[in-house]
């Protein structure tokens, strides 16, 4: 165990440190970074002594590591466009993207698992194909159509729900949150929704796949046998054997799910991370960019090699399998 | 987990037409194809809608591309069943007289074309790095799916953004247009090959070391020989699965990079930029310049979506 703890670990290691090297090569080849940062009345003394002072004329691999050890700090450098601290814009956008990530995950959980079940348990009806033509449909909902006919339906013609923003926010500490004022709440409906569509038809047809496995097992048959009502049997002992892939998936679809917040943030004008990185897209903000790609490449990764090792813990034959297909297969 | 194939390899490529047809018309495939109303209706939503796409110029009332032929009094005309709708804009005009049905259907042209392109440059460039991979092992395997493994630890859409801002930020303005498309091709191929890779590795993997590759390598016949005519075929099916479905999150990441304003110039828009431009008007009440589009993407990507569901039922072994 210790032995596949060190390799995942290091296969973690490995791949941010290979998202690094893609962010610093960005960060330093495209655009000069002195240009970026001087005004236009800088001398070209300033500009030699701002490229000294960044360390741009050191070796590459010695710029590569201070960028390393930068980043593992948490200092992404300072953003071109309004000269603040990268990590503080982070800090300050991130709250509002976790929240709206956090209400998505359970929402498509809320909604998901149920319509999983019936759609298993009612197999063949009308009703369970409706739901699976209904989760073809999702699968194919562009996020941004959903978002934007949200808005339509709800905040032009029905006038309802707002169509933008966060609404008010209270700050705890650094954390500002949008639950606890009424407009802040009801600001989250629209773009939670929108943004689990997609995840709500990944865990229902998750949850289905897994049912129509599960309601075929031996104990299934044997609870039936033993006289415990049908629908305990499916709600109970079929469904919490089904839990553990929909949790797998919901861990390391957080990941996905931050980065196309960016796609709700700009329909929305939700002001987390994504919007913060779209305009730095927009206005070439490397440094930017550049801290996005490896926080959300970051989360990510540590998601993937937690549920990894949460599974080899629970099930050793995965180690076994894991450590020798390791070298090969990853 | 990857799916090897071990079935046998399909019959020679030289029958004639007429054998073939014989052959597809008595084969399990078409069979399931009559058997499912919802797989025939979305081959022919998408058939309509790409010969539609296809035929556009000839077609449409207006060339919405030719800035002569938009005059301004025509502008925000709503669709034909309004009261104020006008002959011969169906779904209405936008805010510069430009008829929306002429430029969904050029859109959907851009769309399909895209979504087509940079399927088959991931398919070219996965399949052929995952069979190198597969066959021959070693460090060049070790190198091509370290790569692999770094491009799916960061999110699809991610990637695809950072490659179009930074390459629409290297490029000077003029070039920047014209290759749009070529751009937003190469962003959507790069973190999709990996999927075709992976699996055609692991079939790779498994064939190599059969006894009909030994005698193959034996008789000295050539390694490219060897995977593209014994390997390659003995993975087609999960292949053909993965790019159907494939392609329909082509055209969906085609939009979304159009829709973030990093993917298709408004001179040349696909279905994405013209929701883009759409979205600007959603609170004026101009709500038809936005709904077509949307209801065009999502056709395209559903009847996609239908048959790569249909195809990998029909022709999952399990399920038969």
């Amino acid at each position: 165990m210790i032995a596949f703890l060190i390799k995942r670990a290091a296969n973690a290691a490995f791949v941010m440190l290979a998202v690094a090297l893609l962010a610093f090569v960005i960060f330093r080849f495209f655009g000069d970074p002195v240009e970026m940062m001087v005004n236009e009345q800088a001398t070209q003394a300033d500009r030699i002594e701002l490229r000294e002072r960044l360390g741009l004329n050191d070796g590459l691999i010695t710029q590569y590591t201070r960028f390393v050890t930068n980043a593992v700090q948490g200092d992404f450098g300072i953003s071109y466009r309004n000269q603040q601290d990268v990590m503080v814009l982070i800090k300050e956008r991130f709250p509002a993207t976790f929240e709206l990530v956090l209400v998505a995950t359970v929402l498509s959980l809320l909604i998901g698992i149920p319509l999983g079940v019936a759609t298993a348990v009612y197999r063949n009806s009308r009703l369970a194909n409706a739901l699976q033509l209904g989760s073809i449909v999702g699968v194919s909902l562009p996020s941004f159509v959903v978002g934007i006919l949200l808005i339509l339906g709800f905040s032009v013609t029905l006038g309802w729900l707002p169509g933008f923003g966060r609404g008010e926010t209270v700050d705890i500490g650094w954390w500002s949150t949008g639950f606890l004022t009424p407009s802040g709440r009801a600001a989250l409906i629209l773009p939670s929704i929108s943004l689990s569509t997609f995840q709500v038809t990944l865990v229902m047809r998750l949850v289905r796949a897994e049912m129509l496995e599960t309601l075929r097992a031996d104990y299934i048959k044997f609870a039936r046998a033993r006289g415990v009502p049908t629908a305990r049997v499916q709600w109970r002992h079929a469904l919490r054997n089904c839990l553990m892939p929909v949790i797998t998936l919901t861990g390391m679809q957080i990941g996905n799910l931050i980065a196309f917040a960016l796609v709700t943030e700009t329909v929305f004008q939700w002001p987390g991370m994504g919007m913060l990185f779209i305009q730095a897209v927009t206005f070439v903000d490397i440094p930017v960019m550049a801290a996005y790609l490896m926080i959300v490449s970051f989360i990510f990764v540590a998601l993937n090699t937690i549920v990894d090792i949460t599974y080899a813990w629970v099930d050793p034959r995965l180690r076994d399998d894991t450590a020798r297909a390791g070298g090969a297969n990853g | 987990m990857e799916k090897v194939s071990t079935r046998p390899q399909t019959a020679p490529a030289a029958a004639p037409l007429r054998d073939r047809l014989a052959k597809l018309r008595d084969s399990d495939l078409w069979y399931s194809f009559r058997a499912h109303p919802s797989a025939i209706f979305a081959v022919v939503l998408l058939a309509f809608v790409a010969i539609t796409a296809f035929l556009a110029p000839l077609i449409t009332p207006q060339n919405p591309y030719d800035l002569a032929a938009l005059e301004l009094w025509n502008s925000e005309i709503p669709p034909i069943w309004d009261a104020e709708g006008q002959w011969p804009y169906l779904l209405g005009t936008d805010t510069q007289g430009r008829d929306i049905l002429s430029a969904i259907l050029y859109g959907s042209r851009i769309s399909l074309i895209i979504g087509f392109a940079s399927v088959l440059l991931a398919l070219s460039v996965g399949l052929a790095l995952g069979l190198v991979a597969g066959y021959f092992g070693g460090w060049i395997d070790n190198v091509i799916m370290r790569v692999g493994d770094v491009l799916l630890s960061m999110p699809f859409i991610l990637i695809a953004i950072l490659i179009t801002a930074i390459a629409s930020a290297s490029l000077p303005t003029a070039l920047k247009d014209v290759l749009a498309a070529p751009i937003l091709i190469f962003a959507i191929a790069v973190p999709s090959w990996v999927q075709y890779a992976r699996t055609v590795r692991a079939s790779a993997m498994v064939e190599a070391r059969k006894e009909y590759v030994q005698a193959a390598r034996l008789i000295r016949v050539r390694a490219w020989r060897i995977m593209l005519h014994h390997i390659l075929p003995n993975c087609m099916t999960p292949i053909m699965v993965a790019a159907t479905l494939n392609f329909g999150l082509a055209i969906l990441s085609e939009a979304t990079l159009s829709f973030l304003g990093v993917g298709m110039p408004p001179d040349q828009p696909s279905l994405g930029t013209l929701i883009r431009i759409g979205n600007q008007y959603l609170f004026s009440g101009l709500w038809w310049i936005v709904v077509f589009p949307s209801i065009q993407l999502c056709l395209i990507v559903l009847s996609v979506n239908m048959i790569g569901d249909w195809l990998r039922d029909a022709l999952n072994p399990k399920l038969r």
